[in-house]
Protein backbone atom coordinates (compact mmCIF):
# COMPACT_ATOMS: atom_id res chain seq x y z
CA UNK A 1 0.00 0.00 0.00
CA UNK A 2 2.09 2.67 -1.07
CA UNK A 3 2.68 5.35 -3.36
CA UNK A 4 4.10 4.53 -7.21
CA UNK A 5 5.56 6.33 -9.81
CA UNK A 6 2.78 5.90 -12.49
CA UNK A 7 5.29 5.28 -15.45
CA UNK A 8 6.52 2.14 -13.56
CA UNK A 9 7.36 0.53 -10.49
CA UNK A 10 11.24 1.10 -10.57
CA UNK A 11 10.80 4.75 -10.38
CA UNK A 12 10.26 4.30 -6.43
CA UNK A 13 13.12 6.59 -5.68
CA UNK A 14 11.39 9.71 -6.13
CA UNK A 15 14.21 11.36 -7.97
CA UNK A 16 14.62 9.32 -10.44
CA UNK A 17 10.83 10.79 -12.32
CA UNK A 18 12.51 14.67 -12.15
CA UNK A 19 15.18 16.02 -14.73
CA UNK A 20 16.41 18.28 -11.61
CA UNK A 21 17.25 17.44 -8.19
CA UNK A 22 14.23 18.12 -6.29
CA UNK A 23 14.23 20.95 -3.41
CA UNK A 24 12.38 19.11 -1.21
CA UNK A 25 11.37 15.25 -1.61
CA UNK A 26 8.43 13.45 0.92
CA UNK A 27 9.72 9.76 1.19
CA UNK A 28 7.12 7.00 1.90
CA UNK A 29 5.33 9.16 4.57
CA UNK A 30 2.33 7.78 5.89
CA UNK A 31 0.10 10.08 8.93
CA UNK A 32 -2.18 8.67 11.82
CA UNK A 33 -3.99 11.59 13.13
CA UNK A 34 -6.33 11.20 15.91
CA UNK A 35 -5.91 6.90 15.73
CA UNK A 36 -7.48 7.58 11.97
CA UNK A 37 -5.47 6.47 8.83
CA UNK A 38 -5.43 9.99 6.92
CA UNK A 39 -2.65 8.95 4.10
CA UNK A 40 0.17 6.42 3.86
CA UNK A 41 3.26 5.45 1.64
CA UNK A 42 3.15 8.80 0.07
CA UNK A 43 6.07 10.11 -1.68
CA UNK A 44 6.94 12.55 -4.10
CA UNK A 45 9.47 14.97 -5.12
CA UNK A 46 9.48 19.19 -5.85
CA UNK A 47 11.83 20.48 -8.38
CA UNK A 48 12.41 24.00 -8.92
CA UNK A 49 10.96 25.75 -11.69
CA UNK A 50 8.17 23.58 -11.78
CA UNK A 51 3.94 22.81 -10.95
CA UNK A 52 3.28 19.95 -8.91
CA UNK A 53 -0.65 19.68 -8.94
CA UNK A 54 -1.65 17.58 -5.79
CA UNK A 55 -4.83 16.31 -7.05
CA UNK A 56 -7.41 14.62 -4.99
CA UNK A 57 -11.71 14.36 -3.85
CA UNK A 58 -12.58 16.48 -1.17
CA UNK A 59 -11.26 14.38 2.13
CA UNK A 60 -8.44 12.85 0.90
CA UNK A 61 -5.70 14.04 2.75
CA UNK A 62 -4.70 17.25 0.37
CA UNK A 63 -4.30 19.51 3.27
CA UNK A 64 -2.88 17.07 5.44
CA UNK A 65 -0.22 16.42 2.87
CA UNK A 66 0.38 20.01 2.50
CA UNK A 67 1.03 20.39 6.26
CA UNK A 68 3.34 17.77 6.48
CA UNK A 69 5.39 19.12 3.53
CA UNK A 70 5.12 22.33 5.09
CA UNK A 71 6.15 20.92 8.48
CA UNK A 72 3.31 21.87 10.40
CA UNK A 73 2.01 17.93 11.01
CA UNK A 74 4.24 15.26 12.02
CA UNK A 75 4.14 12.26 9.46
CA UNK A 76 3.54 9.24 11.72
CA UNK A 77 5.86 7.29 9.29
CA UNK A 78 8.48 8.23 6.36
CA UNK A 79 10.12 11.19 6.29
CA UNK A 80 10.47 14.79 4.43
CA UNK A 81 13.56 16.45 3.39
CA UNK A 82 13.85 19.84 3.04
CA UNK A 83 17.35 20.43 3.00
CA UNK A 84 17.48 21.78 -0.75
CA UNK A 85 14.72 24.02 0.27
CA UNK A 86 16.49 25.29 3.68
CA UNK A 87 19.39 26.99 0.81
CA UNK A 88 16.87 29.91 -0.32
CA UNK A 89 16.41 32.60 2.99
CA UNK A 90 12.96 32.08 1.73
CA UNK A 91 12.73 28.44 2.65
CA UNK A 92 9.12 27.59 2.61
CA UNK A 93 6.08 29.66 2.00
CA UNK A 94 2.50 28.47 2.45
CA UNK A 95 -0.46 30.10 0.87
CA UNK A 96 -3.80 28.66 3.13
CA UNK A 97 -7.01 28.83 1.37
CA UNK A 98 -8.53 31.92 0.68
CA UNK A 99 -11.55 32.30 2.76
CA UNK A 100 -9.01 32.43 5.98
CA UNK A 101 -8.73 36.30 5.19
CA UNK A 102 -11.09 38.18 7.70
CA UNK A 103 -13.31 40.57 5.69
CA UNK A 104 -12.71 43.45 8.04
CA UNK A 105 -8.59 43.02 8.22
CA UNK A 106 -7.69 46.35 8.95
CA UNK A 107 -4.66 45.46 6.65
CA UNK A 108 -3.73 46.91 3.06
CA UNK A 109 -2.22 44.41 0.51
CA UNK A 110 0.81 45.66 1.14
CA UNK A 111 0.93 45.66 5.20
CA UNK A 112 0.40 41.65 4.64
CA UNK A 113 3.09 41.31 1.96
CA UNK A 114 5.17 43.19 4.32
CA UNK A 115 4.69 40.70 6.69
CA UNK A 116 5.92 37.84 4.50
CA UNK A 117 9.25 39.38 4.43
CA UNK A 118 9.71 40.41 8.37
CA UNK A 119 6.44 39.00 10.11
CA UNK A 120 8.60 36.47 12.34
CA UNK A 121 11.23 39.26 13.21
CA UNK A 122 10.30 41.12 16.56
CA UNK A 123 9.45 45.13 16.03
CA UNK A 124 7.74 47.04 14.61
CA UNK A 125 7.91 47.26 10.35
CA UNK A 126 9.34 50.48 10.43
CA UNK A 127 8.51 51.28 6.72
CA UNK A 128 11.71 51.97 5.17
CA UNK A 129 12.56 52.29 1.18
CA UNK A 130 14.28 48.86 0.83
CA UNK A 131 11.06 46.91 2.44
CA UNK A 132 8.98 49.30 0.18
CA UNK A 133 10.53 48.75 -3.13
CA UNK A 134 10.81 44.56 -2.18
CA UNK A 135 6.60 44.78 -1.58
CA UNK A 136 6.09 47.21 -4.58
CA UNK A 137 7.83 44.52 -6.96
CA UNK A 138 6.50 41.02 -5.36
CA UNK A 139 3.27 43.15 -6.23
CA UNK A 140 3.86 43.94 -9.19
CA UNK A 141 4.99 40.16 -10.21
CA UNK A 142 2.05 38.77 -9.46
CA UNK A 143 -0.07 41.69 -11.01
CA UNK A 144 -1.44 42.70 -7.55
CA UNK A 145 0.02 46.65 -8.06
CA UNK A 146 -3.05 48.19 -8.78
CA UNK A 147 -4.91 47.50 -5.33
CA UNK A 148 -1.83 47.46 -3.23
CA UNK A 149 -3.23 50.29 -1.32
CA UNK A 150 -7.00 48.53 -0.58
CA UNK A 151 -7.89 46.63 1.98
CA UNK A 152 -7.38 43.49 1.77
CA UNK A 153 -10.51 42.21 2.87
CA UNK A 154 -12.76 44.53 0.24
CA UNK A 155 -10.79 42.71 -3.03
CA UNK A 156 -12.11 39.79 -4.85
CA UNK A 157 -10.93 36.30 -4.61
CA UNK A 158 -9.07 36.49 -6.96
CA UNK A 159 -7.31 39.31 -6.13
CA UNK A 160 -6.59 38.10 -2.81
CA UNK A 161 -5.08 34.99 -3.74
CA UNK A 162 -1.96 37.25 -5.96
CA UNK A 163 -2.07 38.95 -2.78
CA UNK A 164 -1.45 35.78 -0.75
CA UNK A 165 0.77 34.49 -3.67
CA UNK A 166 2.82 37.90 -3.14
CA UNK A 167 2.89 37.51 -0.07
CA UNK A 168 4.53 34.28 -0.26
CA UNK A 169 7.03 35.22 -2.52
CA UNK A 170 8.26 38.20 -0.97
CA UNK A 171 10.94 36.41 1.11
CA UNK A 172 12.25 34.50 -2.62
CA UNK A 173 11.24 31.06 -0.91
CA UNK A 174 12.56 27.98 -2.68
CA UNK A 175 8.80 26.24 -2.24
CA UNK A 176 5.35 27.61 -2.01
CA UNK A 177 2.64 25.27 -1.23
CA UNK A 178 -0.96 26.29 -1.89
CA UNK A 179 -4.31 25.15 -0.83
CA UNK A 180 -6.89 25.07 -3.28
CA UNK A 181 -5.80 28.56 -4.78
CA UNK A 182 -9.00 27.61 -7.54
CA UNK A 183 -11.61 27.19 -5.17
CA UNK A 184 -14.04 29.74 -5.29
CA UNK A 185 -13.04 31.41 -8.23
CA UNK A 186 -15.07 32.15 -11.55
CA UNK A 187 -13.39 30.53 -14.77
CA UNK A 188 -11.41 33.48 -15.89
CA UNK A 189 -10.02 33.95 -12.04
CA UNK A 190 -9.13 30.40 -11.98
CA UNK A 191 -7.32 30.32 -15.50
CA UNK A 192 -5.44 33.85 -14.32
CA UNK A 193 -4.52 32.65 -11.32
CA UNK A 194 -3.49 29.16 -13.06
CA UNK A 195 -0.99 30.98 -15.41
CA UNK A 196 0.09 33.24 -12.77
CA UNK A 197 1.47 30.21 -11.02
CA UNK A 198 3.00 28.71 -14.04
CA UNK A 199 4.93 32.02 -14.75
CA UNK A 200 5.88 32.50 -11.04
CA UNK A 201 7.48 28.54 -11.10
CA UNK A 202 9.19 29.50 -14.61
CA UNK A 203 10.42 32.75 -13.55
CA UNK A 204 11.93 32.63 -10.41
CA UNK A 205 13.11 29.41 -10.27
CA UNK A 206 10.45 28.22 -7.49
CA UNK A 207 8.87 24.55 -6.94
CA UNK A 208 5.22 25.21 -6.06
CA UNK A 209 2.75 22.16 -4.57
CA UNK A 210 -0.54 23.41 -5.50
CA UNK A 211 -3.51 21.37 -4.32
CA UNK A 212 -6.92 21.22 -6.36
CA UNK A 213 -9.93 18.73 -6.70
CA UNK A 214 -10.15 19.34 -10.68
CA UNK A 215 -7.09 18.67 -12.18
CA UNK A 216 -8.27 20.31 -15.77
CA UNK A 217 -7.56 24.34 -14.90
CA UNK A 218 -3.77 23.31 -13.69
CA UNK A 219 -3.50 21.13 -17.09
CA UNK A 220 -1.40 23.62 -19.02
CA UNK A 221 0.79 24.78 -16.31
CA UNK A 222 1.27 21.64 -14.31
CA UNK A 223 4.85 19.57 -14.76
CA UNK A 224 3.66 16.80 -12.37
CA UNK A 225 1.05 15.40 -10.70
CA UNK A 226 0.27 13.87 -7.16
CA UNK A 227 -3.04 12.14 -7.25
CA UNK A 228 -4.41 11.29 -4.16
CA UNK A 229 -7.18 8.74 -2.86
CA UNK A 230 -7.71 6.36 -0.70
CA UNK A 231 -5.51 7.51 1.23
CA UNK A 232 -2.47 6.18 -1.05
CA UNK A 233 -0.65 8.62 -3.72
CA UNK A 234 0.73 8.23 -7.33
CA UNK A 235 3.07 10.69 -8.18
CA UNK A 236 4.17 11.64 -12.24
CA UNK A 237 3.43 13.63 -15.33
CA UNK A 238 -0.27 14.15 -15.78
CA UNK A 239 -0.02 11.60 -18.69
CA UNK A 240 1.69 9.16 -16.48
CA UNK A 241 -0.82 9.24 -13.74
CA UNK A 242 -4.35 10.33 -15.37
CA UNK A 243 -4.92 7.32 -16.97
CA UNK A 244 -8.06 4.87 -16.34
CA UNK A 245 -5.90 1.55 -15.28
CA UNK A 246 -3.85 3.72 -12.88
CA UNK A 247 -6.64 5.37 -10.82
CA UNK A 248 -8.39 2.71 -11.34
CA UNK A 249 -5.78 0.52 -8.89
CA UNK A 250 -5.17 3.81 -6.72
CA UNK A 251 -9.13 3.90 -5.78
CA UNK A 252 -9.24 0.21 -5.98
CA UNK A 253 -12.29 0.16 -8.17
CA UNK A 254 -12.85 0.85 -11.72
CA UNK A 255 -12.56 4.39 -12.76
CA UNK A 256 -12.82 5.64 -15.99
CA UNK A 257 -10.70 8.29 -17.55
CA UNK A 258 -12.02 10.77 -20.67
CA UNK A 259 -10.20 13.16 -22.31
CA UNK A 260 -12.53 15.56 -24.06
CA UNK A 261 -11.75 18.91 -26.04
CA UNK A 262 -8.53 19.01 -23.92
CA UNK A 263 -10.09 18.64 -20.81
CA UNK A 264 -10.08 15.48 -18.58
CA UNK A 265 -12.85 14.08 -16.93
CA UNK A 266 -11.79 11.24 -13.85
CA UNK A 267 -15.39 9.42 -13.68
CA UNK A 268 -15.47 7.12 -10.91
CA UNK A 269 -17.74 4.22 -10.82
CA UNK A 270 -19.68 3.17 -7.81
CA UNK A 271 -18.83 0.91 -5.42
CA UNK A 272 -20.85 -1.80 -6.84
CA UNK A 273 -18.07 -2.20 -9.61
CA UNK A 274 -15.23 -2.65 -7.52
CA UNK A 275 -12.40 -4.49 -8.44
CA UNK A 276 -10.28 -6.15 -6.70
CA UNK A 277 -6.89 -5.38 -6.91
CA UNK A 278 -4.13 -6.94 -4.68
CA UNK A 279 -1.46 -4.70 -3.19
CA UNK A 280 1.43 -5.63 -5.34
CA UNK A 281 4.07 -3.92 -3.34
CA UNK A 282 3.84 -4.32 0.26
CA UNK A 283 3.00 -8.06 1.82
CA UNK A 284 0.57 -7.64 4.56
CA UNK A 285 0.95 -6.48 7.92
CA UNK A 286 5.13 -4.86 6.69
CA UNK A 287 4.96 -1.86 8.07
CA UNK A 288 7.59 0.33 6.56
CA UNK A 289 10.66 1.82 8.53
CA UNK A 290 9.33 4.15 10.51
CA UNK A 291 11.70 7.53 10.58
CA UNK A 292 10.36 10.62 12.38
CA UNK A 293 11.42 14.09 10.67
CA UNK A 294 13.51 16.61 11.89
CA UNK B 1 -9.46 70.43 37.49
CA UNK B 2 -5.59 70.94 36.73
CA UNK B 3 -4.55 70.92 40.86
CA UNK B 4 -2.05 69.24 42.19
CA UNK B 5 -3.85 66.68 44.09
CA UNK B 6 -5.23 65.72 39.79
CA UNK B 7 -2.02 64.86 38.81
CA UNK B 8 -2.00 61.11 40.05
CA UNK B 9 -5.35 61.30 38.13
CA UNK B 10 -3.90 62.99 35.02
CA UNK B 11 -0.56 61.34 35.23
CA UNK B 12 -2.10 57.53 35.81
CA UNK B 13 -5.29 58.00 33.12
CA UNK B 14 -2.55 58.88 30.29
CA UNK B 15 -0.56 55.92 30.76
CA UNK B 16 -3.67 53.90 31.08
CA UNK B 17 -5.18 55.10 27.92
CA UNK B 18 -1.64 54.72 25.52
CA UNK B 19 -1.81 50.69 26.94
CA UNK B 20 -5.26 50.28 26.46
CA UNK B 21 -4.70 51.93 22.91
CA UNK B 22 -2.30 50.03 21.70
CA UNK B 23 -3.29 46.52 23.55
CA UNK B 24 -6.26 47.08 22.66
CA UNK B 25 -5.24 47.03 18.41
CA UNK B 26 -4.35 43.31 18.95
CA UNK B 27 -6.74 42.27 21.37
CA UNK B 28 -9.62 43.25 18.44
CA UNK B 29 -7.56 42.04 15.57
CA UNK B 30 -7.49 38.57 17.34
CA UNK B 31 -10.89 38.89 17.90
CA UNK B 32 -9.83 38.17 21.46
CA UNK B 33 -12.44 40.26 23.20
CA UNK B 34 -13.75 37.78 25.46
CA UNK B 35 -10.31 37.73 27.40
CA UNK B 36 -10.21 41.30 27.30
CA UNK B 37 -13.17 41.57 29.64
CA UNK B 38 -12.31 38.34 31.77
CA UNK B 39 -9.12 39.40 32.51
CA UNK B 40 -10.47 42.50 34.43
CA UNK B 41 -12.17 40.76 36.47
CA UNK B 42 -9.32 38.47 37.56
CA UNK B 43 -7.15 41.87 38.46
CA UNK B 44 -10.52 43.62 40.60
CA UNK B 45 -10.28 40.18 42.48
CA UNK B 46 -6.50 40.18 42.77
CA UNK B 47 -6.77 44.22 44.13
CA UNK B 48 -9.66 43.26 46.44
CA UNK B 49 -7.39 40.34 47.82
CA UNK B 50 -4.37 42.84 48.09
CA UNK B 51 -6.57 45.59 50.03
CA UNK B 52 -7.51 42.57 52.89
CA UNK B 53 -3.93 42.06 53.42
CA UNK B 54 -2.73 45.80 52.67
CA UNK B 55 -0.81 45.16 49.89
CA UNK B 56 -0.47 47.86 47.26
CA UNK B 57 -3.95 47.19 44.84
CA UNK B 58 -1.55 47.07 41.87
CA UNK B 59 0.50 44.24 42.89
CA UNK B 60 -2.75 42.46 43.74
CA UNK B 61 -4.50 42.96 40.34
CA UNK B 62 -1.51 41.67 38.82
CA UNK B 63 -1.05 38.86 40.26
CA UNK B 64 -4.60 37.82 40.03
CA UNK B 65 -4.93 38.85 36.64
CA UNK B 66 -1.20 36.52 35.35
CA UNK B 67 -3.31 33.50 37.35
CA UNK B 68 -6.76 34.23 35.33
CA UNK B 69 -4.29 34.24 32.08
CA UNK B 70 -2.57 31.34 32.68
CA UNK B 71 -5.93 29.65 33.12
CA UNK B 72 -7.32 30.60 30.18
CA UNK B 73 -4.39 29.30 28.59
CA UNK B 74 -4.24 26.32 30.02
CA UNK B 75 -8.14 25.42 29.68
CA UNK B 76 -8.16 27.02 25.91
CA UNK B 77 -5.03 25.48 24.70
CA UNK B 78 -7.14 23.36 22.16
CA UNK B 79 -7.99 26.88 20.79
CA UNK B 80 -11.33 28.51 21.61
CA UNK B 81 -11.05 30.42 24.83
CA UNK B 82 -14.96 31.29 25.38
CA UNK B 83 -15.72 28.34 27.92
CA UNK B 84 -12.25 28.37 29.48
CA UNK B 85 -12.80 32.14 29.63
CA UNK B 86 -16.36 32.11 31.50
CA UNK B 87 -15.46 30.07 34.00
CA UNK B 88 -12.66 31.98 35.06
CA UNK B 89 -14.14 34.87 34.88
CA UNK B 90 -16.86 33.57 37.54
CA UNK B 91 -14.38 32.50 39.55
CA UNK B 92 -12.36 35.22 39.88
CA UNK B 93 -15.52 37.61 40.20
CA UNK B 94 -16.24 35.16 43.15
CA UNK B 95 -13.06 35.56 45.25
CA UNK B 96 -13.51 38.75 44.21
CA UNK B 97 -16.57 39.38 46.13
CA UNK B 98 -15.19 37.38 48.93
CA UNK B 99 -12.38 39.14 49.27
CA UNK B 100 -14.91 42.42 49.60
CA UNK B 101 -16.75 40.43 52.22
CA UNK B 102 -13.52 40.25 54.45
CA UNK B 103 -12.42 43.50 53.58
CA UNK B 104 -13.66 46.13 56.51
CA UNK B 105 -13.29 49.53 54.14
CA UNK B 106 -15.99 48.00 51.81
CA UNK B 107 -17.72 50.61 50.20
CA UNK B 108 -15.31 53.03 48.62
CA UNK B 109 -13.07 50.01 47.62
CA UNK B 110 -15.84 47.96 45.64
CA UNK B 111 -17.08 51.21 43.52
CA UNK B 112 -13.59 52.59 42.79
CA UNK B 113 -12.11 48.85 42.12
CA UNK B 114 -14.72 47.85 39.74
CA UNK B 115 -15.86 51.21 38.14
CA UNK B 116 -13.15 53.38 38.73
CA UNK B 117 -12.29 56.22 40.59
CA UNK B 118 -11.77 60.27 39.81
CA UNK B 119 -9.30 60.16 42.76
CA UNK B 120 -8.71 56.97 43.60
CA UNK B 121 -5.42 57.02 42.33
CA UNK B 122 -2.48 59.65 44.16
CA UNK B 123 0.70 60.08 43.03
CA UNK B 124 2.33 57.62 45.16
CA UNK B 125 0.35 55.20 43.15
CA UNK B 126 1.78 56.65 39.96
CA UNK B 127 5.50 55.13 39.41
CA UNK B 128 4.19 51.70 39.69
CA UNK B 129 0.92 52.44 37.01
CA UNK B 130 3.48 54.10 34.59
CA UNK B 131 6.10 51.38 35.10
CA UNK B 132 3.92 48.87 33.73
CA UNK B 133 2.44 50.58 31.04
CA UNK B 134 5.90 51.35 29.63
CA UNK B 135 6.67 47.20 30.09
CA UNK B 136 3.37 46.46 28.22
CA UNK B 137 4.10 49.32 25.74
CA UNK B 138 7.81 47.95 24.56
CA UNK B 139 6.19 44.25 25.18
CA UNK B 140 3.79 45.47 22.49
CA UNK B 141 6.44 46.85 19.89
CA UNK B 142 8.79 43.72 20.08
CA UNK B 143 5.63 41.44 19.10
CA UNK B 144 4.33 43.86 16.79
CA UNK B 145 5.15 41.99 14.16
CA UNK B 146 4.49 38.73 14.88
CA UNK B 147 1.33 39.15 16.61
CA UNK B 148 -0.05 41.46 13.58
CA UNK B 149 1.31 38.15 11.14
CA UNK B 150 0.01 35.33 12.94
CA UNK B 151 -3.55 37.26 13.51
CA UNK B 152 -3.81 37.98 10.13
CA UNK B 153 -2.18 35.34 8.18
CA UNK B 154 -2.61 32.10 10.98
CA UNK B 155 -0.51 29.12 9.75
CA UNK B 156 0.51 30.99 6.60
CA UNK B 157 2.99 33.00 9.00
CA UNK B 158 4.12 29.87 11.00
CA UNK B 159 6.01 27.96 8.71
CA UNK B 160 8.30 31.15 8.56
CA UNK B 161 8.12 32.35 11.93
CA UNK B 162 7.48 31.58 15.48
CA UNK B 163 5.30 28.84 17.25
CA UNK B 164 1.75 30.01 17.70
CA UNK B 165 1.53 28.94 21.24
CA UNK B 166 4.46 31.22 21.82
CA UNK B 167 2.95 34.07 20.17
CA UNK B 168 -0.27 33.30 21.95
CA UNK B 169 1.64 33.10 25.83
CA UNK B 170 3.33 36.01 25.26
CA UNK B 171 -0.19 37.57 24.00
CA UNK B 172 -1.83 36.95 26.91
CA UNK B 173 1.34 38.19 29.70
CA UNK B 174 0.63 41.67 27.51
CA UNK B 175 -2.97 41.65 28.42
CA UNK B 176 -2.15 40.47 31.59
CA UNK B 177 0.21 43.68 32.16
CA UNK B 178 -2.26 46.05 30.68
CA UNK B 179 -4.87 45.11 33.01
CA UNK B 180 -2.81 45.47 35.89
CA UNK B 181 -2.27 48.83 34.85
CA UNK B 182 -5.46 49.86 34.06
CA UNK B 183 -8.01 48.37 36.65
CA UNK B 184 -6.97 50.57 39.55
CA UNK B 185 -7.73 53.24 37.36
CA UNK B 186 -10.63 53.01 35.39
CA UNK B 187 -12.33 50.11 37.06
CA UNK B 188 -12.89 46.29 36.14
CA UNK B 189 -16.00 46.98 34.52
CA UNK B 190 -14.72 49.51 32.13
CA UNK B 191 -11.24 48.46 31.30
CA UNK B 192 -12.90 46.02 28.59
CA UNK B 193 -14.53 49.72 27.02
CA UNK B 194 -11.27 51.45 27.35
CA UNK B 195 -9.53 48.63 25.66
CA UNK B 196 -11.87 47.13 22.56
CA UNK B 197 -13.84 50.38 21.61
CA UNK B 198 -11.18 52.53 20.44
CA UNK B 199 -9.28 49.76 18.77
CA UNK B 200 -12.44 49.19 17.15
CA UNK B 201 -13.67 52.64 16.29
CA UNK B 202 -10.41 52.45 14.55
CA UNK B 203 -10.29 49.76 12.88
CA UNK B 204 -13.07 50.28 10.81
CA UNK B 205 -11.53 53.82 9.35
CA UNK B 206 -7.62 52.75 9.66
CA UNK B 207 -5.57 50.57 6.76
CA UNK B 208 -2.04 50.34 7.86
CA UNK B 209 -1.56 48.88 10.94
CA UNK B 210 1.05 51.91 12.49
CA UNK B 211 -1.45 53.85 11.86
CA UNK B 212 -4.21 52.03 12.84
CA UNK B 213 -2.41 51.39 16.85
CA UNK B 214 -2.03 55.31 16.71
CA UNK B 215 -5.21 56.41 16.14
CA UNK B 216 -6.45 53.19 18.59
CA UNK B 217 -4.15 55.46 20.98
CA UNK B 218 -5.41 58.87 20.20
CA UNK B 219 -9.35 57.94 20.34
CA UNK B 220 -8.32 56.16 23.90
CA UNK B 221 -6.55 59.46 25.24
CA UNK B 222 -9.42 61.22 24.46
CA UNK B 223 -11.95 58.93 25.97
CA UNK B 224 -9.94 59.43 29.23
CA UNK B 225 -8.84 62.92 29.31
CA UNK B 226 -12.63 64.21 28.70
CA UNK B 227 -13.99 61.43 31.45
CA UNK B 228 -11.36 62.99 33.44
CA UNK B 229 -12.66 66.65 32.97
CA UNK B 230 -16.39 66.12 32.89
CA UNK B 231 -15.61 63.62 36.35
CA UNK B 232 -14.50 66.43 37.92
CA UNK B 233 -16.58 68.79 36.47
CA UNK B 234 -19.58 67.00 37.14
CA UNK B 235 -18.27 64.70 40.15
CA UNK B 236 -19.81 61.60 38.59
CA UNK B 237 -18.07 58.81 38.64
CA UNK B 238 -15.19 58.45 35.78
CA UNK B 239 -16.11 55.17 34.78
CA UNK B 240 -19.64 56.12 33.24
CA UNK B 241 -17.86 58.56 30.99
CA UNK B 242 -14.81 56.56 29.86
CA UNK B 243 -17.87 53.82 29.03
CA UNK B 244 -20.10 56.37 27.36
CA UNK B 245 -17.10 57.48 25.34
CA UNK B 246 -16.30 54.32 24.01
CA UNK B 247 -19.83 53.55 22.54
CA UNK B 248 -19.54 57.19 21.88
CA UNK B 249 -16.65 57.00 19.43
CA UNK B 250 -17.28 53.57 18.15
CA UNK B 251 -20.72 55.03 16.81
CA UNK B 252 -19.41 57.96 15.27
CA UNK B 253 -16.64 55.60 13.46
CA UNK B 254 -19.45 53.45 11.93
CA UNK B 255 -21.22 56.21 10.91
CA UNK B 256 -18.34 58.16 9.68
CA UNK B 257 -17.03 54.75 7.78
CA UNK B 258 -20.68 54.26 6.54
CA UNK B 259 -20.83 58.15 4.96
CA UNK B 260 -17.28 56.55 3.38
CA UNK B 261 -18.04 53.91 1.78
Amino acid sequence: MRSEAAGGRAAGSGGAALGRPPVLSVEDVGVVLGGRLIVEGVRFGLAPGEVTGLIGPNGAGKTTVLRVVLGLVRPTSGLVRREGAARRPGGLAYVPQQHLVDAELPLRARDLVGLGLDGHRLGIPLPTRRRRELVDEALERVGAAGFADDRIGRLSGGQQQRVLLAHALVARPAVVVLDEPLANLDVRSEQEVAELLGRVAAEHEVAVLVSAHDVNPLLPVMSRVVYLAEGRAVWGTTEEVVRSEVLTRLYRHHVDVLRVHGRILVVPAGPATRVDVPDPDRPPGSDGGVEQVR
Amino acid sequence: MFASFMAGTWIAGSAVAVVAGVVGYFVVLRGETFAAHALPQGAFAGAAGAAVLGLSPVLGAGAFSLLGAVVIALLGRRGRHDVAAALALVLLLASGALFLGLSTSYAPEVFSLLFGQLLGVGLGDTPAIVAVSLACVLLAGALFRPLLAWSALGDASVVRGRRSAAVEAAFLVLLTLATTAAVPVVGAFLMFSLVSAPAAAVRLLARSPLVGVAGSVAVALGIVWASVALGYLTSWPIGFFVGAGGALSYGVARLVARVRS
